[in-house]
């Protein structure tokens, strides 16, 4: 599975993507699942709660490990998917569309000097060395 | 250093095994989805290369005498040829260097099965032991023998058809012996709480032996399901549950350690002058979240810590092994430390699961 063109990305492996109306929507990459393994708890983030740019924000846990994810940018958090409290897997089978919280964040600016797809691609291959 | 490899390494990636460092071991740790696994062991069968367990056979006159005195189990129990026995070996402070598996053979003749990561060390203090007590015997590791544990409610049919010859003779072995097929070493044993076989065999033939199974539609299992399997059925893993700094009695293996009978040992007179004020317990997450190995436990009669702790599959809820006050009872509520949040979780008898089956 390839990285949506359509997306930015983050270092610690989040894709970011921008909605219509200027939130944003965030899950894991391909990588970030395929290296966890099958995800079996999700914790999201409050609904309402400010987070600054690369802040701890929610935990993702599979059976072999917990991982955080980090706020890609900074804003506040409008939404969570609740669907992923039951079916956390739904990572593993699809982690862009399996979305984990959504923001409004402070800057569009911010979003716009994510990563892209080729960029963050080269960041995975490095780590595989 | 690089990484060792057992003989089924090729095999495992050709499987599509994702590996990974398992101390110092080039391992599988799944071949696509780990719950899959421990799904398809629990329901069907599964294969598990252990090939970097080690294998040592202890061979002379006097041998049953030797490691009446060098472990803390009863060999004495073991009367028939084949029949095996989980066993600790302790230092002299009762601090546990290895749990283990020693099959009784022939009176000249036992043959134990240690930890990948403390062989070395394992078969050093038997030697140095035995230059004190037994020095006439003869203890030889076989790192050649590869080692295969097929495992699930239809592990030995499957074996069966795999292996020629085989059912005649392990048919009627009852659970926990082993009886020897030429030059392999097949022992109704395992590590998951399901039936199934342990089976060493010269490194040399593993691979055939194990494309044998694959063809059977026994499935390839990874080191991520083998330790939730053991954990669901209350199994201690070495170096998590139990180690040299805590004795098998503060460890959930107290049914392990014979000090009914005369018999001296090592560690003996440390575990008799020093009742243990800890005990391992089951726990069940009562909140949302996944217990993990070194989460602090609150209890009310004080502090204690979680050894070993995963999402169990079968039982669909998160579950670990903790070591607690004494006082604790089955039954009361704890909290965990996980994170920034005590979550709360229920102290239970296990095994958490077996034969299939959940148990809590």
């Amino acid at each position: 599975m390839s990285n949506p063109a359509n997306l930015k990305y983050t270092a610690s492996h989040e894709w970011v993507k921008t909605e219509a109306d200027g939130t944003v929507t965030i899950g894991i990459t391909q990588h970030a699942q395929e290296l966890l393994g099958d995800m079996v708890f999700v914790e999201g983030p409050a609904v309402g709660r400010k987070l600054k740019a690369k802040e701890e924000c929610t935990v993702v846990e599979s059976v072999k490990a917990a991982a955080d994810v980090y706020a890609p940018v900074s804003g506040a958090v409008t939404a969570v998917n609740s669907e992923l409290d039951s079916a956390p897997e739904k990572i593993n089978e699809d982690p862009y569309a399996a979305w984990i919280f959504k923001m409004k964040p402070d800057n569009a600016a911010d979003v716009a000097a994510l990563m892209d797809a080729k960029a963050y691609q080269a960041v995975v291959d490095s780590e595989a060395h | 250093m690089p990484l060792k490899q057992t003989p089924l390494n090729a095999a495992h990636r050709a499987m599509g095994a994702k590996m990974v460092d398992f101390g110092g071991w080039d391992m599988p740790v799944n071949y696509g989805s780990q719950i899959d696994e421990h799904h398809q062991v629990r329901n069907d069968s599964g294969m598990f290369d252990v090939s970097h367990m080690r294998v040592v056979d202890m061979k002379g006159v006097g041998v049953r005498d030797f490691l009446r005195y060098l472990l803390a189990n009863n060999v004495d129990k073991l009367t028939i040829s084949g029949k095996a026995l989980y066993s600790c070996m302790l230092l002299e402070n009762g601090g546990v260097i290895d749990d283990l598996i020693v099959y009784f053979m022939k009176e000249d003749w036992f043959r134990i099965v240690v930890n990948a990561g403390t062989a070395d060390k394992d078969i050093a203090w038997m030697k140095q032991q035995a230059a004190q007590h037994a020095p006439e015997l003869d203890i030889t590791d076989h790192p050649e023998l590869a080692m295969v544990a097929v495992q699930g409610p239809n592990a030995r049919a499957k074996v069966w058809a795999a292996l020629p010859g085989s059912q005649e003779l392990t048919e009627k072995l009852v659970p926990f012996s082993a009886v020897e097929m030429g030059v392999m070493f097949i022992a109704r044993t395992g590590y998951t709480g399901e039936d199934g076989f342990e089976i060493m065999i010269p490194a040399k033939a593993a691979p055939f032996f194990w494309a044998s199974l694959a063809e059977k539609g026994v499935k390839p299992i990874g080191l991520g399901a083998r330790d939730t399997l053991r954990l669901e059925a209350g199994m201690n893993l070495y170096g998590q549950d139990m180690d040299e700094t805590v004795n098998p009695l503060e460890s959930g293996l107290a049914w392990t350690v014979d000090l009914k009978s005369e018999r001296d040992f090592i560690g003996k007179a440390a575990l008799l002058a020093n009742p243990p004020d800890h005990k391992l317990v089951g726990l069940v997450l009562q909140d949302r979240g996944v217990l993990r190995g070194h989460q602090q436990v609150q209890t009310t009669h004080g502090a204690g810590e979680i050894t070993s702790g995963s999402f169990a599959p079968t039982l669909e809820k998160s579950i670990a092994l903790a070591r607690v006050p004494k006082e604790v009872q089955i039954g009361d509520t704890v909290q965990v430390s996980i994170r920034d949040k005590m979550l709360a979780a229920q102290v239970v008898k296990y095994p958490f699961a077996r034969n299939g089956k959940g148990l809590i």
